[in-house]
């Protein structure tokens, strides 16, 4: 059916009253998520949307029994909102905040090991179960209830993918953008194995981008793998060194170029697909029962 | 955000970290004051630019006399320099560092960086200093030596010693180690840097650990609290439209193609280079306008597109996610207006009113071509390139 959230999932939003909080929150109303409130620090016991608003995720938690947040508080901010989230035993937090120092980023991570709480993002569109929940920025309107699983780290790029499976009439079972920065939640190899034990979602297409080596990681799992996979990398022509120093590209081992994670795929036996325009056919020929 | 080699310096020696002793001039006057300054009869000069290999690329000057810096820096300032990572363009130099050179009687490599799969910080150390740490990964991997360092621990005394040993430093130099890197660490953390690297860290003569070059990197994400280091940015060391293009958050990279691009989203800019190769073209450019990007903002882009001499066509890829494509092409009808377009132009609109999007461009009466689909889009754009570069050949 889906993975991590569905139509029974309870969700607050961190940055409720905000400019984008309010926004968002209005869009996942009108898809049809189970927004139960929100929370901005100092305007707890107002209401907003309708919805009730609190000073902080732990009432938030006691009086909606919220399980989901989604947050859009400023980067300044905003490893504090995952941080007060995951204590009050928010299952999966979504941050969609782009912009959070990469420090910030290392305190998290380090505070999450061995909690409870799945962080999606940050910098991500967030997760969506089509007809059901959506928890993020992304377009409801291209989703469609389906067999693939869309695990990605890129925002526009995953609606690109998104718009294509609809296009065939594959449809999706749950889409979730990790994030495109470098350190974040859950990572590929994490959704992969979501993906793997959800009997609704027939193969998965992962997008991924150049930098690190989560794809060379993803690769090494999915030899483990029943459910089909296939792959795009973006960033083949893109030039190198713009984004990370030069020991940063070379301490995971020379990896970190398209070149390298492809023929990584391709020595997993991955469905490696060569053009962007080629995502939907790409996973369809993984599936040939599913197309008319 | 780079800092050039003088920045890092200061910032090392305000941690208590030993460097050279050096000023930093921008013209030749100065750097004759600055050697008179140092004192002692000889002098490094050298360029500060955002690159490395300096060195074998003339950079670096050694002196005897007040007259070999004035000639070292006059040669060097105001000229692009060129090096294996610049570019054949090169970069400016627009200051000096004036140095007292350092006895030597080894080299090592020390460095300190965020490690992105671990959410830690790693130091990485090697006993061939001088030299590319990519060489050395390459060439000697049981060379480099790493050290995590848990975020919440912090360093400890271990990580100097497993370094100091392993580098085979006598106890006093091993003694300077640990001051050293707990200088590093606390610099790192509190200046949000993702790089500091020491290439060469000098063993001296007199047995002292000197940093003899200085590399830091600051995490963007990170200026808005960091604003003192923020202002030393030099734009100088930038591309122009790069620089631009931040001014209205947009993120943009000269490539050596020629067909210009404008997308919305990291992941989709890439994914449509990418697709241009793959159709048989060469992309002029990155441009994200960023996922919810405006009309206004899509018109900014044109100029910066079309301001590069190198673009014969352009393409245009919109995927309206919140956005409206009809929106986004009203500031395209009115960007190629405003710029008076004088080469092919093709935009796939898809999304979010996309086939409102299109119709107006229709309707416009300007020469665009349009297409939803993605592949089409690639093959038509390129085929004009191609046709628009033998035009202007002909001219020729």
């Amino acid at each position: 059916m889906s993975v991590l959230v569905d139509a029974t999932t309870r969700v607050i939003c961190q940055g409720f009253t905000g400019k984008q909080g309010t926004f968002h929150s209005e869009q996942a109303l009108a898809y049809g998520t189970q927004l139960v409130g929100g929370v901005t620090p100092g305007k707890g016991g107002q209401r907003h949307l309708g919805l009730p608003v609190f000073d902080t995720v732990h009432q938030a938690v006691v009086d909606t029994g919220a399980t989901a947040t989604m947050i859009y508080v400023p980067p300044a901010y905003a490893a504090d909102a995952i941080l007060e989230a995951a204590d009050a035993g928010i299952q999966v937090i979504v941050c969609i905040t782009e912009g959070i120092p990469t420090q910030d980023m290392m305190t998290v991570k380090t505070a999450l090991t061995g909690s409870a709480s799945v962080l999606i993002g940050p910098n991500c569109p967030g997760i969506i179960t089509p007809n059901a929940c959506k928890i993020g920025i992304m377009p409801g309107a291209i989703h469609q209830p389906g067999c693939v699983g869309i695990v990605s780290r890129s925002g526009t790029l995953t609606y690109e993918a998104v718009y294509q499976t609809t296009a065939l009439g594959l449809g999706q079972s749950t889409c979730i953008g990790i994030g495109g920065d470098p350190i974040h939640g859950l990572d590929f190899v994490a959704c992969l194995a979501l993906f793997e034990a959800d009997p609704h979602t027939e193969a998965v297409l992962l997008v991924g981008e150049i930098g690190g080596d989560a794809e060379e990681r993803a690769a090494a799992f999915i030899q483990t793998m029943t459910t089909p996979v296939a792959a795009y990398i973006a960033g083949a022509t893109a030039p190198p060194g713009r984004r990370m120093g030069h020991a940063g590209a070379m301490i995971s081992g020379g990896s970190g170029t398209a070149a390298g994670k492809y023929a990584a795929f391709k020595a997993a036996g991955v469905k490696t697909i060569e053009s962007p325009a080629e995502l939907g056919i790409g996973v369809a020929a993984l599936l040939p029962n599913r197309l008319i | 955000m780079k800092l050039h080699e003088y920045q890092a310096k200061q910032l090392l020696r305000e941690a208590g970290v030993a460097v050279p002793a050096g000023q930093v001039a921008t013209c030749a006057t100065a750097a004759v004051d600055a050697a008179a300054t140092l004192g002692g009869e000889h002098w490094l000069v050298k360029a500060q630019i955002h690159a490395g290999g300096r060195g074998k690329a003339g950079g670096v000057r050694r002196c005897q006399t007040a007259a070999e810096v004035s000639a070292a820096a006059a040669a060097l300032l105001g000229q692009p320099l060129v090096t294996a990572q610049t570019g054949a363009a090169g970069l400016p130099v627009n200051a000096v560092l004036v140095e007292t050179p350092t006895a030597v009687q080894r080299e090592l490599y020390l460095s300190l960086l965020i490690d992105r799969t671990a959410a830690q910080v790693l130091i990485l150390a090697a006993s061939a200093g001088g030299m590319e740490i990519e060489t050395v990964a390459a060439q000697q991997p049981d060379q480099l030596l790493r050290a995590a360092v848990h975020p919440s621990v912090g360093l400890q005394p271990w990580h100097s010693r497993r370094l100091g040993f392993a580098l085979g430093l006598e106890a006093a130099a091993r003694q300077q180690l640990a001051q050293l890197l707990t200088a590093l660490y606390q610099l790192l953390r509190s200046c949000d840097a993702s790089l500091i690297e020491i290439n060469p860290l000098a063993l001296t003569n007199a047995g002292d650990l000197v940093a003899v070059d200085a590399k830091i990197e600051l995490d963007d994400n990170a200026l808005f609290r960091q604003s003192a280091l923020a202002a030393w940015r030099d734009v100088s060391q930038e591309d122009a439209r790069e620089t631009a293009a931040r001014a209205h958050d947009l993120s943009y990279i000269r490539l050596d193609g020629n067909i210009g691009c404008m997308v919305n989203g990291a992941g989709l800019a890439m994914a449509t280079m990418d697709l241009i190769q793959h159709h048989g073209g060469a992309p002029a450019n990155f441009l994200d306008v960023g996922g919810g990007t405006t009309a206004a903002r899509v018109a900014e882009a044109f100029k910066l597109i079309v301001s590069d001499p190198q673009v014969t066509a352009v393409l245009v890829n919109i995927f309206g996610g919140i956005v409206r494509c009809d929106l986004i092409a009203e500031g395209i009808i009115a960007a190629v207006r405003e710029v008076a377009l004088a080469v092919p132009l093709v935009v796939r609109l898809a999304g979010n009113r996309a086939e409102e999007g299109l119709a107006l461009l229709a309707a416009s009466g300007l020469a665009l071509h349009t297409a939803q689909d993605l592949a089409a889009a690639a093959d038509l754009v390129v085929t004009m390139a191609s046709r628009q570069r033998a035009q202007l050949g002909g001219r020729e």
